[in-house]
């Protein structure tokens, strides 16, 4: 029994293994500036993860497959050489190598997302969250948002954001049911929900941040590819969670600058 | 813990060379009574609950722009006064702890009615209190003043805490009537002693982060 | 309390309902604990096989759904609103209800006072308590079921706003939520007078000779257990109340202003979401070693025996279990990494985080280095403790990717989390559970499981496991996210083979349980009878008969004189030494 729990659990790790190592399931492929390090970061740990993946279930199988009790068999048992002590050694030297390398090397990326402030000259875009769409609002010329007034809200009469058209900074604001940024550009968006908890999720742009009610949430990053990528809510928000999407247009400078006076005709 | 933990062992290592290690069988190795362990057990775990509470109440007013400080000369004075007795009940227990240790049975009875006595005078008071700012429009959703969580604080963390000393008085009360039966033992009063003067302690909390930190300012 | 010194020198009752229903004996009460979580597990996993049909095949018919919820599964089709609900009641079902009773207060009822030589635990009244407030717990919880909106929908982590604002929020978060959050307040309370009673038992009940060094790893494992009840259940509870004040008298703890929920502007200000996700998790994440450290304990202590040597590093793992316990209360902010909280905390947490994975890797290579040139013994309890160590290892390296705040913005909420934490606290924490049903069952039924169906179980679940749970991380690496009842997303599409492959195999591992179940009744009343000492074990419950005496030890009071895992060192034809043989002389270890 032994040695068949040794072979299945060899096959097992095998086969993981070999599956990660395909990367034939693996993140898509990155967009955006930071993605890259994010990535790398992914493979070290990874690298350090597979190590001890194999090493303990290498290990366990072969000691189920060697030490199995064999009928009115006399030899002793033998203690782990060494003890307890270089096990001990050993799991602070392998946590703790990884640890240092994680965490105090390894933590650019979570820096630059969150502790440092946008470039000055990123394009600020509003997101508000309701059950189950995302809007969005670009400030227009006079680059400011006016405040949002969730008791304005009313979709039969096209306010998705609370607009109060008499607030200053609202006038010119530019309401649009999808996201389109310039490529190669710093974007800002300031997340804000109307009702529940909501989630702003985009793989390709290696960016996730929660989005909380009475909270806006600043998050910033650099589009690299041109394409349109799916924006999912990925904190459950509501019977129709997994409906609630939008998407992420990523176009030429040109292209921008058309859509957005299109955008802004349609106001 | 774990260098607790090596005590006993050399206590009973100590003691191998002989048959009986440092404690008979079944009696209490660490001489802690289980039903005293068991109580400071519960009030350490209530002493999260109550922590939990206020922890809510400084989270929420820190993010609060502006928090109400209604609290007037009467009803400091009040909570004074609540104050006042409540600690006095806490002596009288003390007291009757003492007289029942002592074998006063008639003494410890005595003093475990003044305590309850005390809760119920506290009660009383504070429902008072209560009445009086239901009265000017505090409800847990609603006040006067501002934000609406000045209400569902005030009225959670004191409810929580006028529960306890309700519970505690129900409590004192069984214990005087069985230890004047003789049902209970004099470690049954002190045990009892423990929660009424941690449900005190609670108060000495609420008391000022809930009244004085809201006392009107000049 | 006072009458529970008196009845403690009892006699045993004869009547049915004392003797079984309301019963102070710890080991009925263990027994009922057991079988509150066979029953729940076998619920929760019924409503998994729901979750994940509904994913793969969603229009499929389910016999008999249709007349339990006519809205939620009109027909037997489930509604994406009622998946949601499903995966409600089968998260709050195994967290609660299955992974924190059956390790600590099902095992560790019937087993902790016979193991440190005690009659019963030392609030026997307490106890009985503990048990029927869960009871209640569970039928609070069961009945979302059948109320009229169905369960609610906000998951078991039950994150406000969606919790909080009533039945707007949509069906099942009116009184099904209100239920769930009752549900879990009474189970609380359950936990906490359990705690209470654990703690009290380990410190004043052991036996003569029995110091807290030589105790089984099984009961220093349930007393850290208990610690970190005591300290997490009390602060779920103010949660919980302070949930039922928000959702019922109008106050705003969890709600923030100008929520505009179904068109309708709340009256709610001045609270915040965070609060409940800060409160919750300082629950959460203690909780989670709740549910592994009786494992931990569990597996110890089977591995040893199985390997017929002495655990290594008996101080080591104590030690270790020690730092997990209080490490376990600095790290709840690992789960709010995006949760809009300062980032720095969350950089912060991360540090405590993988420190904790310190002591679980040691803990992980003794259990290697204690196989290591052992006799192994390959009973069915023996191959569920070398899978746990598997399933442990393989989930907790999961753990290593999420504690990075950085990586954590790609993964989560993404299959990659479900995958991991089924793994390392659903899967492990399970094959402790068999472990300690296989071991202990001959002690609490008196009769020997059938090692032969034990196998086939073993071997089906642990393969099965892993197909189930390792195709999870993969899509996980795809950014899929958890909780969609379908894939409405095109990029996700080409992922559904891979969701087929995982429910066919859940379908398969589930149907294996039902060998087990089968396994489990048929043995009670049908298996061999047990002897004394099956497993030649060291510990004080093989020194009794199968099953123990009411009192344990019939009125015997045992004195011990040795370590607990005495074993490789043949004496008088034995290669181990009861913890309670006088002559025996102490192994070298």
């Amino acid at each position: 029994m032994g040695k068949a729990f040794a072979v299945v659990l060899t096959i097992i790790t095998t086969v993981s293994v070999a599956i990660f190592v395909s990367r034939h399931w693996w993140f898509p492929e990155v967009a955006s500036a930071h993605g890259g390090a994010m990535d790398h970061q992914f493979l070290e740990t990874f690298v350090g993860a597979a190590i001890g993946f194999i090493l303990a279930q290498l290990g366990l199988a072969a000691f189920a497959w060697k030490y199995g009790e064999r009928k009115g068999e006399t030899r002793p048992i033998r203690i782990f050489p060494g003890g307890a002590k270089w096990l001990v050694v050993l799991a602070l030297v392998y946590v703790g190598s990884e640890i240092i390398l994680l965490e105090f090397v390894g933590q650019k990326v979570w820096a630059a997302m969150y502790f440092t402030p946008p470039a000055a000259d990123s394009l600020q875009v509003q997101v508000l969250a309701g059950q189950f769409a995302f809007y969005f609002r670009y400030p227009g010329p006079d680059g400011k948002f006016g405040p949002i007034h969730t008791g304005k809200i009313d979709e039969t009469k096209g306010n998705f954001f609370g607009i109060d058209p008499s607030d200053p900074g609202s006038k010119d604001d530019i309401v649009t049911v999808e996201l389109a940024v310039p490529v190669n550009k710093p974007v800002e968006l300031l997340l804000n929900s109307k009702d529940m908890g909501h989630g702003f999720y985009v793989p390709e742009m290696r960016i996730q941040q929660d989005i909380v009610p009475g909270m806006e949430i600043p998050l910033h990053f650099t589009p690299t590819k041109i394409g349109k990528y799916d924006i999912a809510c990925n904190q459950l928000c509501g019977l129709g969670h997994y409906t609630m999407r939008a998407f992420l247009e990523v176009m030429s400078e040109e292209d921008y600058q058309k859509w957005i006076v299109e955008q802004a005709s349609l106001q | 813990m774990s260098s607790s933990s090596d005590g006993p062992l050399t206590a009973a290592t100590a003691h191998g060379g002989h048959d009986i290690p440092s404690w008979g069988g079944g009696s209490l190795p660490y001489a802690v009574p289980s039903k005293k362990l068991g109580m400071w057990l519960f009030i350490v775990s209530d002493a999260i609950t109550f922590s939990a509470v206020i922890f809510a109440y400084g989270y929420l007013r820190l993010a609060a722009a502006a928090w109400p400080r209604p609290f007037g000369t009467p009803s400091i004075a009040n909570a004074t006064v609540m104050t006042f007795v409540l600690l006095s009940s806490s002596v009288a227990m003390v007291l009757a702890v003492r007289a029942s240790s002592l074998g006063k049975v008639s003494g410890a009875v005595g003093w475990l009615v003044a305590t309850a006595l005390g809760g119920v005078v506290f009660d009383i008071l504070h429902i008072r209190e209560w009445l009086g700012l239901i009265g000017e429009g505090v409800r847990p959703f609603h006040n006067p003043w501002g934000t609406p969580m000045f209400g569902a604080a005030f009225f959670t963390m004191t409810g929580l805490h006028m529960l306890h000393v309700t519970i505690g008085v129900v409590y004192l009360l069984v214990i005087a009537v069985g230890f004047g039966r003789r049902k209970f033992s004099a470690a049954d009063v002190e045990v009892s002693g423990l929660y009424w003067h941690f449900v005190d302690l609670v108060w000495m909390f609420i008391f000022p982060l809930v009244y004085l930190l809201s006392a009107k300012t000049a | 309390m006072a009458m529970e010194a008196q009845q403690h020198q009892h006699t045993a009752p004869t009547g049915f309902i004392r003797k079984y229903i309301f019963s102070l004996d710890h080991k009925v009460i263990g027994k009922q604990y057991y079988f509150l979580a066979i029953a729940s597990v076998f619920l929760g996993m019924v409503l998994s096989w729901l979750v994940r049909i509904h994913l793969v095949w969603p229009n499929v018919h389910v016999w008999g759904l249709g007349a339990l919820s006519p809205a939620g599964a009109p027909g037997g089709v489930i509604s994406p609103e009622y998946y949601l609900s499903l995966l409600t009641i089968h998260g709050t079902l195994m967290v609660f209800f299955v992974l924190t009773t059956a390790p600590q207060a099902g095992f560790g009822n019937y087993a902790l006072p016979i193991q440190i030589g005690a009659e019963d635990m030392a609030f026997p009244t307490l106890n009985m308590l503990s048990f029927w407030v869960t009871f209640l717990a569970l039928c609070a919880l069961v009945s979302t079921l059948f109320v009229e909106d169905g369960p609610p929908i906000s998951g078991w982590t039950a994150y406000p706003p969606l919790s909080a604002v009533g039945s707007l929020a949509g069906p099942g978060q009116g009184m099904g939520q209100n239920l769930w959050a009752v549900s879990i307040a009474l189970f609380c309370i359950g936990s906490l007078l359990g705690a209470l009673n654990f703690i009290t038992t380990t410190v004043d009940l052991r036996c003569k000779g029995m110091t807290l060094m030589r105790m089984p790893l099984t009961c220093w494992a349930w007393l850290i257990t208990a610690i970190l009840s005591l300290l997490s259940f009390a602060v779920l509870f103010a949660a919980c109340v302070l949930l039922i004040l928000d959702r019922n008298a109008g106050t705003s703890f969890f709600l923030p202003s100008g929520l505009l929920v179904n068109g309708q502007l709340q009256n709610h200000s001045g609270g915040s979401p965070l609060l409940w996700q800060h409160l919750f998790w300082f629950f959460g994440h203690p909780e989670v070693y709740i549910a592994i450290v009786p494992g931990f304990g569990v597996i110890s202590h089977v591995l040893s025996v199985f390997s017929r040597k002495p655990v290594l590093g008996y101080k080591v793992i104590v030690t270790c279990l020690l730092a997990i316990g209080f490490l376990s209360f600095t790290v709840w902010g690992h789960h709010m990494f995006l949760s809009g909280m300062s980032p720095y905390s969350g950089f912060l947490f991360s540090i405590p985080t993988l420190i904790i994975t310190i002591p679980a890797t040691i803990v992980s290579l003794l259990w290697l280095g204690t196989v290591y040139g052992g006799k192994l013994r390959f009973t069915t309890c023996m191959m569920f403790a070398l899978g746990f160590v598997s399933v442990f290892v393989t989930g907790g390296l999961g753990g290593m990717f999420l504690a990075q705040p950085s990586l954590d913005i790609f993964l989560h909420g993404t299959y990659f989390v479900v995958g991991h934490f089924h793994m390392v606290m659903g899967v492990a924490a399970i094959f402790g559970m068999f472990a300690g049903t296989y071991f202990w069952f001959p002690k609490m039924f008196g009769r020997m499981m059938n090692e032969r169906l034990g196998k086939i179980h073993f071997w089906i679940t642990f393969i099965g496991v892993y197909c189930i749970f390792m195709p999870m991380h993969f899509i996980g690496l795809e950014g899929m996210p958890r909780r969609y009842s379908s894939f409405v997303n095109d990029l996700m599409q080409p992922l559904m083979p891979v969701h087929k492959f995982m429910t066919i195999a859940a379908l398969i591992t589930g149907a294996a349980q039902f060998i087990f179940l089968f396994n489990l009744f048929w043995s009670m009343y049908k298996g061999p009878k047990a002897p004394e000492n099956p497993w030649e074990s060291t510990t004080l419950e093989w020194t009794v008969p199968s099953p123990p005496p009411f009192d344990n030890f019939g009125g015997k009071h045992p004195v011990v004189y040795h370590d607990a895992y005495e074993y490789g060192d043949v004496h008088n034809g034995k290669d181990y030494v009861m913890q309670t043989d006088p002559a025996g002389q102490p192994a070298k270890s």
